[in-house]
């Protein structure tokens, strides 16, 4: 009996042996942009025109798959399909796509969407099918006033591109530069507000004084920015939503180089006195002037990491301009760089992982970005004069302005805004209407 | 009273026989997908995880020590090398061996390199005259094996041949098939494990049966959102690839595939 029974149990303990199975290691696939079908989204029967800025939107489903489709393809991550190539009514679609045809126009994923316009609402909803697996991955509607329609484009863009990559997205932002009219030695600033792909630009500054350096809170819609008072450069802060101005601090020298602590609660800024700039910190709450580095050479361009424990900032203590990380008290300072040439304006990724910084060689300049270390330095564009990155809010793509040769009397000059994701190969300029510097990208509008 | 346990354990062994042998009847009915889902549906196949029995990992790290011990200097690698069948590869692992062999596909000078240090990898490599035979001609593979047996190997090492499964150019055509269906998603943090490993159940003709992520209780984890989108443009690669490029004969000798997707490789550097 015994017996038995142990042949019974070995019997289960092997009867279904493991097949030996082969193991094959896949290193290596294609960065091609996915193939992405965008469906132009369907206009429910009965909705009613939106108007804005006096001009009626058509069909306002294709104008928000426009815009998505222009999102992901700048992004470089996607390849939005050609809209000819699509078969099935976007209203189908929109049920439940026969996933054969979008297969055989080789789409990956499909966004598929229903819009619904009342007087003073719209309601938006799109789906996002993963074609391969013949299913849906995300829904979700949104609903608000038509004339935020744009932004609806903008957050379904940002919800597929999370999906997708599995980080988040920034297309729901908006970029604040210094817009430039006028000749080379006479240029008017103004600052200039737009969303991050150049629609609704609004001008936030007469243009009357020379404005430099603005820079997003990374927390509100609190703008910190440079403006000349009697010659003298001096930090602002702007809340956009009020358009409340206030000058930050009353000091006998010059301040420049503003930046916001990743709390939004302090300014962190450059403070020069007789020809020597060290960095300072105020706390905006209590108006706390705190010094944090002591030293004759010039330190300027603090930007903090986004856990606040750390500042980078460069300076020329060793003779010439170079890139230095410390302790956002001051303490346990170290130089990061060491190759040839100058670096300056380090500014922290979101993430954390990286520091992009510009830097001077061979009378050359170059955007780079490198560890918080200062290993691993990887430059990503260069030019006749490209300077002041700026980190997307999710720390995947930089927006920085580059201006062009002139002549003796400043003919043929420009300066545009252009961006650059971190493969380096996705380097775009953004279309601005007049010329544009030192950009600043926004959080995200909405979580 | 040993009737009745004897009763109960044939009744009970019935029981349990027909349960494994009904179910996967029932899985292969299609299953109607509802409208909305955000859930991913993973089927759990009836083969465990486990490679091989303890025992067998002994045998097979034996083997693996006689074979150092016949190396020689100008050989291509060694199939055995490369496929790990007695353990799963570890991504530190897979780093250091192929840290070298891949590289960004849009320098060629890298790829020059990579050429170099492949042919200095294989001087380190076992020599095996059989294989190339084989690779050169199928069909000499029989004489192969015999005289394989005649080199006093044992006779483990020919049954490591066997599990080992892919002949190196069977395998090449896998996964250059592959290579080319796998976009990656490029928003991937590169410091954290990017493995993926996919077992595959497949029928004669190369389409895929099943498909299970074996990792996939990483997938729902916080903070590993990535992960679930690395893993579905993996799934995504086998499916856009299938029928996968499979040796026409020997079923049973693949219908079993593990594939192991790495794309730390892909984006470092």
């Amino acid at each position: 009996m015994k017996k038995l029974l142990l042949f019974i149990f070995y019997f289960f303990l092997f009867a279904n042996p493991t097949s030996a199975f082969i193991e094959v290691d896949i290193t290596r696939g294609n960065l091609d942009p996915l193939p992405i079908a965008i469906s132009p989204f369907y206009v429910e029967p009965g909705s009613k025109d939106i108007q804005q800025d006096g001009k009626i939107i058509q069909n306002i489903g294709e104008e928000i798959s426009k815009i998505i489709e222009v999102n992901f393809k700048r992004s470089g991550l996607f390849n939005p399909l050609k809209k000819d190539a699509f078969v099935q009514n976007p209203d189908i679609a929109h049920a439940k796509p026969r996933f054969e045809d979008w297969k055989l126009i080789k789409a990956q994923a499909l966004v598929t969407g229903k819009v619904t316009v009342s007087e003073d609402k719209i309601r938006t909803e799109f789906r996002l099918w993963d074609v391969v697996a013949a299913k849906e991955m995300i829904a979700l509607a949104f609903s608000t006033t038509p004339n935020n329609w744009r932004r609806v484009a903008h957050i379904i863009s940002d919800k597929v591109y999370q999906r997708l990559t599995g980080e988040e997205g920034y297309f729901d932002t908006r970029i604040i530069y210094v817009s430039e009219t006028g000749e080379k030695t006479q240029r008017f600033k103004k600052l200039a507000i737009m969303d991050q792909d150049g629609a609704n630009v609004k001008y936030l500054t007469l243009g009357n004084e020379l404005v430099l350096t603005p820079r997003f809170s990374p927390k509100n819609q609190l703008v910190t920015y440079l403006s000349y008072f009697r010659n003298l450069p001096r930090v602002y802060l702007l809340d956009i939503e009020t358009g409340v101005q206030e000058v930050v601090g009353d000091f006998a020298g010059m301040t420049f180089a503003p930046r916001f602590s990743p709390d939004g609660k302090k300014i962190i800024m450059s403070f020069a006195q007789d020809g020597n700039s060290d960095i300072y910190t105020m706390n905006l709450t209590t108006r706390v002037v705190e010094k944090i580095t002591e030293h004759s050479a010039i330190d300027t361009s603090p930007s903090y990491s986004p856990d606040g424990k750390y500042i980078c900032f460069n300076s020329d203590r060793s003779g010439l301009q170079q890139i230095y990380v410390m302790r956002s008290d001051g303490s346990n300072m170290k130089r990061i760089t060491f190759g040839k040439g100058l670096y300056g304006t380090p500014v922290w990724s979101p993430r954390g992982d990286l520091i992009a910084f510009t830097k001077v060689y061979n009378n050359r300049f170059y955007i780079g970005v490198m560890r918080p270390d200062g290993s691993g330095e990887r430059l990503l564009t260069e030019n006749f004069y490209q300077e002041a990155p700026s980190w997307s809010p999710n720390g995947r793509v930089l927006i920085f302005y580059r201006e062009t040769k002139s002549d003796s009397q400043g003919k043929g000059f420009s300066a545009k805004l252009w961006s650059i994701d971190l493969t380096g190969y996705n380097e775009r300029m953004i279309e601005t209407e007049t010329d544009g510097s030192d950009p600043s990208w926004s959080s995200l509008l909405s979580k | 009273m040993t009737r009745s346990i004897f009763l109960s354990l044939v009744f009970h062994t019935a029981m349990i026989v027909l349960t494994a042998l009904s179910l996967p009847l029932m899985m292969k009915t299609p299953i109607d997908l509802p409208p909305i889902i955000s859930v991913e549906l993973i089927e759990i196949s009836d083969i465990t995880n486990i490679p091989f029995a303890p025992k067998a990992r002994e045998t097979l790290e034996k083997i693996k020590k006689e074979e150092e011990r016949v190396v020689s200097e100008q050989a291509p690698p060694a199939k055995i090398k490369k496929e790990k069948p007695d353990r799963i590869p570890l991504p530190e692992d897979l780093n250091k061996e192929k840290k070298k062999l891949v590289k960004k596909k849009q320098n060629p000078e890298e790829i020059k390199k990579q050429i170099r240090q492949v042919s200095e990898f294989e001087k380190k490599e076992l020599f095996d005259p059989n294989q190339i035979a084989a690779l050169i001609d199928k069909s000499k593979k029989e004489s192969a094996d015999t005289l394989k047996k005649n080199q006093k190997l044992t006779q483990s090492n020919v049954k490591t041949s066997f599990v080992s499964g892919l002949t190196l150019s069977e395998e090449d055509a896998l996964k250059a098939q592959i290579f080319g269906c796998w976009s990656l998603p490029l928003g991937l943090p590169y410091q954290e494990n990017l493995l993926v490993r996919i077992k595959l159940r497949l029928q004669p003709d190369g389409t895929i049966l099943k498909s299970e992520i074996l990792d996939h209780a990483r997938m729902n984890k916080p903070g590993q959102g990535f992960y679930r989108v690395l893993a579905e443009s993996a799934l995504r690669a086998v499916r856009i690839c299938q029928p996968l490029r499979v040796p026409p004969a020997g079923y049973d000798r693949w219908k079993d595939l593990q594939l192991n997707f790495n794309a730390n490789e892909m984006l470092k550097g």
